[in-house]
């Protein structure tokens, strides 16, 4: 199966989100990408990272892009986030360029690494956007402690990056992209380089801090276990050129995501198809 | 630390039997020379302990500059010009006060060339070609310029010891305001951060270590500046004034001595900077 027809499925995801108190004031879409296209340059021959994306991202879901290195997961996150420039095609964000939506801090980022700076203790780092965002500083100070305490981090504002596990700084980096309170949250494989035990631990944490937020969510990974875990659809992509195969509802399974669910035929079945998808593409040939 | 004592302990014994041989070497001839002349004997003891106790020898003992450093720190009060510590604060003063200005130049520079690539290309070869002028040769040129517009005293020497220490200073920012990891630059991007906020709250920490070695490098090319810088003023104070004065009159003993206090003085600027590089990057440098 290929695309679903983009309205469709905005209207579906519209009839769930009913009730959220942000779909009556706003537009149920997040981000919409037409026929988006991004092509770099390089020294012997132009590389095609994303041919003609077609994506509808609604209010409040969880989407997770996965697909072998090379297919332009990472690089659609990034023209989200106007990190890159598409060569041609739309994409809108809240209605905006992504350029506006940066400029208005309308996203928080989460890296592969933790990217935190070395020289600033935890409470610091979550503060760095506060500060640039001109927030006054008991405010700032406030944020910061109300975001460490979601990601299970109180009693660790004073230490440097390097005193804490893998595990744990990437949890500051993601209360970090949480203080500043976006309603868009782009996560780039941000448990990619952790053990399994934690990287399960982290994502339970992270579906009940999507529930508890109702934030809408871009999740990178190559993991198919972590994309149906976590998300309410799963976008398949493919490599040379970065291209959409596959977008896979996941209605089957509970908004309240424990990791029971994971034995479940539902869970089972959809795993299947993404793996489906993942061949279709050729992604183990080469 | 025995372990690390013992080795240090057996180069330093080396170096000085090393230093007592050359200055009884040194020395033989004239010490022979004089028992001679006094018609007294000239036995290898009777040389030796002549060649160890000259007023004027070619190569002092370490035990001679020993006694005329501590004559010098403890039988004059601090404010005499007898006194070595007074002629070291001289220089500290304007080995410091050319140390700031240097730092002011060097990272004003470090930033244009890391923001602006027309400098690149038109300053740094400049910056270079800069070091490569004899300091000996420029710093009696800098002291009559600047003499001539009515400015003597402490300024000439510092501005000696800036021209010397910006350069370290300069090359070792360029790296560490390019340093920033992209990742970190991308995050300045999503929160929109000014070019400004990017460069105190991003560039600037993450060039610190650069800094913190550029500067022990420049603090001790500092002082070297400082002294060059009182030898063509025929100065009446600092350690370069005193290293002439020295050598006017032949007392190598208190050349010697005006030498290791030169080096202590070295020794303490780049203790003092280490001591602000840990304090200042202690806790978030111990990666």
């Amino acid at each position: 199966m290929t695309s679903p027809n983009p309205l469709d499925v905005r209207e579906a995801t519209a009839a769930r989100q009913g009730s959220d108190r942000a779909a009556s004031a706003m537009s149920p879409v997040v981000v919409e990408a037409r026929r988006l296209s991004l092509v770099y340059s390089t020294a012997d021959k132009p590389v095609t990272a994303l041919s003609e994306v077609d994506l509808t991202i609604a209010r409040g879901d969880f989407v997770s892009l996965i697909g072998p290195s090379g297919c332009g997961k990472t690089t659609l996150l990034r023209v989200i986030a106007d990190l890159e420039r598409p060569t041609s095609g739309q994409i809108a964000i809240e209605g905006m360029t992504p350029e506006q939506a940066r400029l208005r801090r309308l996203y928080g980022y989460v890296f592969q690494a933790p990217a935190l700076y070395p020289w600033r203790t935890v409470e610091r780092n979550v503060m760095l956007p506060l500060e640039i965002m001109g927030i006054a500083r008991a405010e700032r100070q406030a944020r910061a402690r109300e975001q460490l305490e979601r990601v299970g981090l109180v009693g660790f504002e004073r230490k440097f990056p390097w005193q804490l596990s893998g595990g744990m700084q990437q949890r500051v980096s993601i209360a970090r992209a949480l203080a500043l309170q976006p309603d868009l949250l782009l996560m780039d494989e941000p448990f990619g380089a952790l053990d399994e035990i934690t990287r399960d631990h982290l994502n339970l944490h992270l579906t009940q801090l999507w529930r508890a937020t109702g934030k809408t969510c871009v999740f990178v990974t190559h993991s198919i276990a972590e994309a149906v875990f976590l998300s309410t659809r799963i976008v398949v992509m493919s490599p040379r050129p970065g291209r959409i195969l596959d977008v896979i509802d996941c209605d089957s399974l509970p908004r309240e995501r424990t990791l029971d669910i994971r034995e479940s035929p539902e869970f089972a079945a959809i795993a299947h198809r993404v793996r489906e998808g993942l061949k279709e593409g050729h992604s183990y040939d080469d | 630390m025995i372990r690390r004592a013992l080795p240090v302990t057996v180069m330093t014994l080396l170096l000085l039997a090393a230093w007592y041989v050359g200055a009884a070497w040194l020395n033989w001839p004239q010490a022979a020379e004089t028992l001679t002349r006094a018609g007294r004997s000239t036995g290898f003891g009777d040389v030796l302990a002549q060649a160890y106790a000259m007023k004027r020898p070619i190569l002092p003992t370490p035990d001679q500059v020993v006694a005329e450093l501590w004559n010098s720190l403890t039988g004059y009060a601090p404010s005499s010009p007898r006194n070595l510590l007074f002629h070291a604060w001289v220089t500290a003063e304007a080995a410091l006060t050319g140390l700031a200005m240097g730092l002011l130049l060097g990272i004003l520079l470090a930033a244009g060339i890391v923001y602006t690539r027309t400098l690149e290309a038109s300053l740094l070869p400049w910056v270079i070609a800069s070091q490569t002028i004899p300091i000996l040769a420029i710093a009696p040129m800098i002291v009559v310029i600047l003499g001539n517009i009515g400015l003597t005293g402490l300024l000439p020497k510092a501005v000696i010891c800036m021209y010397l220490c910006f350069f370290p200073i300069t090359v070792g920012m360029v790296k560490g305001l390019r340093s920033a990891d992209p990742l970190w630059l991308d995050l300045m991007r999503t929160y929109s951060a000014s070019g400004m906020r990017a460069f105190w709250s991003l560039r600037l920490p993450a060039s610190m270590p650069f800094l913190f070695a550029s500067l022990k490098v420049s603090v001790a090319i500092s002082v070297v500046g400082a002294i060059v810088g009182e030898l063509p003023t025929g100065g009446q104070a600092g350690l370069g004034a005193r290293l002439l004065s020295g050598s006017y009159y032949g007392q190598t003993v208190q050349i010697w001595a005006a030498l290791i206090m030169a080096s202590l003085l070295s020794v303490a600027l780049i203790a003092v900077v280490r001591g602000l590089e840990l304090v200042l990057l202690g806790r978030a440098g111990a990666r």
